[in-house]
């Protein structure tokens, strides 16, 4: 007991309690992904007892073309979605910063809405505005998923905006002055200043709107058709039909994904905090 | 002699922030290789003469000439001038050779050239050995080095420093105004300094403006600015002053300016002395007395000391006469014994050289 007295109260690392609390924390978050993870190698239909190892499900994963569209149209969701809400987040966010304008309070406010407001009723409105502007029924893909991809940008920029909005908040504007001073114009200060210094920014939120547009499901939910099904709708109506190890093992290669997305940005990112931080 | 080149002429420039006027019909001329600061209180209008200067702000009337060339309506990135910023604004996602670069890359000056004025400055600041370094990396003093690095090497016109030196402590303060010097002579260049630092401003300018409110109150050399002040705003701003209110009485043969403070001094006849005029005595000009001789041209008095502040170097003792008025002295502390005779509540005689007085318009 005596020995507590030696550290720093805010020396939390030495805390032995909190370092438990901290460690039934981590287990109770990752314990049913690790879960997930091993019991897609379980040998067994039903799935509920472990009954040996095998990689047959990810070769039934492969081979259900079904599931593999289904995964495609996630994909070119995500990508598509995510690069059209980079654009406009990013404009939104140099927009809000720079300039003042009539009633900005509030649009920054209506910016907000797509984030608190609950995914159902995100959902249900895009349902019912699809039909109310009779949306065509395209029918070559990726046209199919059109409408899908414009309810995941509505929802994933304002994210990207306010990550942005976030970094810019923090540029010294005598650092723009001081481009100005040296000779640049503004389309200069935009390629040569701006977006450097908010390059961490845009590549930290579109991986953060690509993950949420990977794995949404409620928006999507009511938003697509029958040609266009994503992964985690399609999971959803095989997991009505009972829980089979080829939903953990579509699931382990999502999850794969993103580790492995997040993996590349964390390089990209501590690589170029190197640079800044030594030689 | 020719007609002195003038780098800078400001012609009748106002500008107005909302409410209030920043600047207010100001006109002077900065001549080539002048080292010219503005020096004054916070609020008065002189880092906004810069900002004008350099393009940042536009002005509402008035015209900028620079080098001749009327610049008043010029953007601000095709003027021949270059700032360094109070904050020095460096650009934290570069390194230092392409934060000094930035300009000249802009210009799309060829590489060599580059290569050869960034190898030139960088010799200059002394910062060889940092160029792959981030400014994150650097202490304020390297970053003031660079941020001004970054404005020379374009070979502007004139650079303007906004309060350069304010944010760095006051050792490496001393030694940055003594290396601004050094880089001003060396490059002759003209340089446009803003502060509201006094010692500041005598140590390192060759003419100093004195500006309140958005005017400028007067224009002089740095000496003549401590030494000759005409005004009472700048003397009083610029160093401290004894100032000797009283008016002027002529008879046939004699100027007498008649004080409460020191009675009727005699002043010389062919003085032009303005109806309100003050006079006022630098608190370094006043000696101490030890004998009670009467010395032509010198004025005496005698007081009682009621504050004294020990320097080191220096005592500021402040001491009450006998009509109840106070005099400030400055005195260099040349023996230790006689530190005893500053003691509070000492009575000392005191004189000063009618010469040494300045007429100041109020």
């Amino acid at each position: 007991m005596k020995k507590s007295l030696f550290y720093s109260p805010t020396d939390y690392a030495r805390n032995k309690y909190l370092k438990y609390i901290t460690f039934i924390f981590l287990i109770t978050l990752y314990l049913p992904i690790l879960n997930l993870i091993i019991f897609s190698f379980n040998d067994s239909k039903r799935n509920i007892v472990w009954r040996g190892f095998t990689t047959k499900y990810y070769n039934n994963v492969f081979e259900n073309d079904v599931l593999f569209s289904a995964f495609l149209n996630s994909l070119t969701i995500a990508t598509l979605s995510t690069i059209i809400s980079t654009i406009l987040g990013l404009t939104t966010a140099i927009t809000l910063w720079k300039f003042n304008f009539y009633l900005k309070k509030y649009y920054d406010l209506a910016l907000l809405f797509p984030i608190i407001i609950p995914e159902i009723c995100m959902g249900i409105s895009m349902l019912v505005f699809f039909n109310f502007i009779n949306w065509p029924a395209f029918e070559i893909w990726p046209l199919t998923l059109s409408n899908i991809i414009i309810a995941h940008v509505s929802f994933t920029f304002p994210f990207i905006a306010i990550i942005i909005r976030s970094r810019l908040a923090i540029l010294n504007t005598d650092t723009l002055e001081a481009g100005l001073d040296l000779g640049a114009n503004n389309i200069q200060i935009i390629r040569l200043i701006i977006i450097p210094f908010i390059k961490p920014a845009i590549i930290a939120s579109f991986l953060l709107a690509f993950t949420l547009s990977l794995d949404d499901f409620v928006v999507t939910f009511f938003t697509s058709g029958p040609n266009s099904v994503t992964l985690p709708v399609k999971i959803y109506s095989m997991v009505r039909f009972g829980i089979t190890p080829e939903i953990n093992a579509v699931s382990t290669l999502l999850i794969l994904i993103l580790i492995f997305c997040t993996f590349f940005v964390i390089r990209y990112l501590s690589k170029n905090n190197r640079e800044v931080l030594d030689d | 002699m020719t007609d002195k080149k003038f780098t800078i002429e400001l012609k009748n420039l106002t500008k107005k922030f909302e409410n209030t006027i920043a600047v207010d019909d100001v006109s002077f001329n900065v001549e080539e290789n002048e080292f010219f600061t503005i020096l004054g209180p916070s609020g008065c209008g002189k880092s906004t003469i810069l900002r004008l200067i350099a393009g940042l702000e536009g002005q509402d009337q008035g015209e900028i000439i620079i080098n001749g060339i009327d610049c008043s309506k010029m953007p601000a990135n095709e003027r021949p001038v270059n700032m360094v910023f109070q904050s020095y604004a460096l650009f934290p996602h570069l390194n230092i050779k392409d934060n000094i670069e930035f300009g000249l890359k802009i210009k799309k000056i060829d590489e060599k050239e580059i290569k050869r004025r960034v190898d030139e400055i960088l010799d200059l600041i002394k910062m060889r050995s940092y160029i792959n370094k981030y400014p994150s990396e650097l202490s304020g003093g390297q970053r003031q080095r660079v941020a001004l690095a970054r404005a020379i090497v374009n070979n502007p016109k004139i650079v303007l420093l906004d309060e350069p030196l304010s944010a760095l402590d006051a050792n490496l303060r001393i030694e940055m105004q003594r290396e601004l010097v050094n880089i001003q002579r060396n490059l002759e260049m003209t340089f446009m300094l803003v502060t509201h630092d006094q010692d500041e401003a005598l140590s390192i300018s060759s003419k100093i403006a004195i500006m309140e409110s958005g005017k400028v109150i007067e224009t002089n050399t740095a000496t003549n600015m401590y030494e000759y002040p005409s005004k009472k705003y700048s003397a009083e701003f610029l160093g401290r002053i004894n100032i000797i209110d009283g008016y002027v009485s002529n008879t046939s043969d004699q100027k007498i300016f008649k004080s409460e403070i020191f009675g009727d001094i005699n002043l010389e006849n062919d003085l032009d002395i303005p109806q309100d005029a003050v006079l006022g005595i630098r608190p370094e000009k006043i000696i101490i007395e030890r004998s009670s001789k009467n010395i032509e041209n010198r004025i005496k008095t005698k007081g009682t000391v009621i504050d004294w502040t020990y320097y080191g170097d220096m005592s500021y003792i402040t001491i009450e006469l006998d009509n109840k008025k106070k005099i400030y002295i400055h005195v260099q502390n040349i023996h230790r014994n006689t530190l005893q005779e500053l003691k509070i509540g000492k009575t000392l005689r005191a004189s000063f050289d009618i010469n040494d007085l300045i007429i100041l318009e109020k």
